[in-house]
């Protein structure tokens, strides 16, 4: 008897709480996103593709020190120096290749002329592994820039010093 | 010929209640287990020997990649054996943030172990729940550093950057948020008959015995073993919060899903005492030739310039010694041993993984028992085979 009791209690009682969950979730809006067609934006610091930064007008900023190959933890960064005509540095061949970079950022924190950065993007597969090693030319931002030049400059601000005390 | 009494079946590599490429080698007489052996090694990667032919900080990534599931947690295992071996003593700032951080890691791992957990037993749902909420947590991942997983948040000397602006408002939502969704997944699992029945009393070890195998985390609480490293030998200021160690006293499956439900409970706790308690201050300690200069000053000041310059190439200069630090990861005791011969990069490093020491006693735990009750065992034990393997 008191088996067939405690049976009853459980199938009445405590087992429907369970239900009483999932049938509630019933009617709740969807947390999953509709992903290749509706897309997550990510955070101001995501670590996502290598950009090389340019100066306003429009030259390299980077100076190929080789910092940044010497603090990837992948050996994923290549590069050769160069001259220019006015007797600056800068960098002659700039490879990254992307199957062996771990996304980590030390290049964007070792970089002393800002000159790297990550940016937001994180689609790249490809059916031929030669496109994943990037030169130079694939990551430099578009000279003029598309967009407002202000945002992004704003960003990477943010994204190097943190945010200022006033917006807090 | 002998007839053969008992039949030996391999459970794994690819299983997929194995949580990874674990091989249980099974021994079964009708459906019992009369032998289990753990084979482990399928996900060997050499974490660390590449740890030790990078420079210190460089080693900081290979530690993300052991316990995925904890990534901040190997963070400040790693970070706190090389500042204890430099003598490194970090803002109080720093100090709070990571312990705020680590806790939500281990509501995250926790999360995850519960709904993979209940995936293998039978309870489909709790995995799609847990893993909404685990979301949160990945987002403020996400917003500290940059990347969803594998973060690498924790610095030698400090963090990578400092606590992103609404920090604060995010994980005060979480802490409102998880306690509310904690009420369903009791509703689902606490009272369940057939997760009681699947998790009472199977997968059980004595505390005598959980001692005896060096079991830690959950695995030895779970026990009735009041053992926790952040009372015991507290590590990055813990010493100033207020939590209870959570307990169980059976040592089955079952007292272990309650026990981490407390510990999720008891993390959001000192989640919320670390936010309250956060104070001002750097987010980098200020240790030349050690410790990388903020970035302002290395645009332009020339004696940070030339630090920035040395730290990256030629990493720092470690005196000689061995250090052990251990922390309370959610799987367990993670300790990191780290021998130095004086250079510029570690002469040995040898990781404690709890998942590793844990899973060591799947044998005691399964033996005479159900072949089905080796899944629970397995489940129960959490282990992540990245840190198993490492």
């Amino acid at each position: 008897m008191k088996e067939i009791l405690k049976a009853l209690i459980n199938v009445f009682l405590k087992m429907p709480q369970g239900f009483v969950v999932t049938l509630k979730h019933v009617f709740k809006k969807p947390v999953t996103l509709d992903y290749p067609r509706e897309k997550k934006p990510m955070a101001p610091r995501y670590r996502g593709r290598h950009y090389l930064e340019r100066y306003e007008d429009g030259t390299e900023r980077c100076v190929c020190c080789g910092l940044c190959a010497a603090a990837c933890p992948a050996d994923a960064i290549y590069m050769e120096p160069e001259e220019t005509p006015n007797g600056e540095r800068k960098a002659k061949v700039y490879e990254i290749n992307l199957l062996r970079c771990i996304f980590c950022g030390f290049c964007e924190e070792a970089c002393p002329e800002e000159a790297i950065f990550l940016g937001q993007e994180y689609e790249f597969s490809d059916f031929n592994r030669d496109s994943f090693i990037w030169r130079k030319e694939d990551m430099l931002v578009p000279h003029p820039r598309k967009d407002n030049p202000f945002k992004r400059i704003i960003r990477r601000v943010r994204r190097v010093y943190g945010v200022p005390d006033a917006a807090r | 010929m002998p007839e053969a009494k008992t039949v030996t079946i391999n459970m794994g590599p690819q299983h997929p209640s194995t949580h990874g490429v674990l091989r249980v080698e099974c021994e079964l007489d009708g459906e019992t287990v009369v032998k289990a052996r753990p084979v482990i090694g399928y996900l060997h990667t050499g974490i660390e020997k590449t740890m030790e032919s990078k420079l210190y900080y460089k080693a900081i990534p290979c530690t993300d990649r052991m316990d995925y599931l904890a990534p901040m947690s190997n963070n400040l295992g790693f970070v706190l054996a090389v500042e204890k071996l430099m003598e490194i003593e970090v803002p109080e700032k720093v100090k709070w943030a990571r312990v705020c951080l680590t806790e939500l890691t281990r509501v995250a791992s926790h999360l995850v172990w519960l709904g993979t957990h209940a995936l293998d037993i039978g309870a489909m749902s709790m995995l799609l729940y847990t893993f909404r909420e685990r979301e949160l947590i990945i987002d403020i991942y996400e917003a500290c550093a940059g990347q969803r997983m594998m973060s690498t948040y924790f610095r030698i000397g400090g963090l990578s950057d400092d606590l992103p602006r609404d920090f604060d408002k995010k994980v005060r939502n979480i802490i409102k948020v998880i306690p509310e969704r904690m009420k369903d997944y009791e509703a689902l699992l606490t009272n369940n008959q057939i997760f009681i029945n699947r998790t009472k009393g199977v997968a059980v070890i004595s505390a005598e015995d959980a001692i005896n195998w060096s079991l830690s985390g959950p695995m030895l609480r779970g026990s009735g073993v009041k053992h926790d490293l952040r009372k015991a030998n507290p590590y990055s200021g813990y010493e100033n919060f207020d939590f209870e160690i959570a307990t169980g006293t059976n040592g089955d499956a079952y007292d272990r899903y309650l026990l981490r439900l407390k510990e999720i409970r008891q993390s959001l706790r000192i989640a919320q005492q670390a936010l309250d308690g956060m104070p001002e201050g750097p987010y980098r300690a200020h240790v030349p030739g050690v410790v990388l200069p903020p970035k302002e000053d290395v645009l332009h000041k020339m004696e940070s310039m030339i630090f920035h310059f040395k730290i990256i190439t030629e990493g720092f200069k470690s005196p000689r010694g061995q250090v052990y630090q251990a922390i309370e990861a959610p799987k367990g005791e993670l300790g990191f041993f780290i021998s130095s011969d004086g250079t510029n990069r570690p002469n040995r490093v040898r990781v404690r993984p709890p998942s590793f020491c844990n899973l060591a006693a799947l044998p005691a735990l399964c033996e005479g028992r159900l072949f089905a009750d080796v899944v629970v065992a397995i489940g129960s034990i959490d282990i992540v085979l990245g840190e198993v393997d490492r």
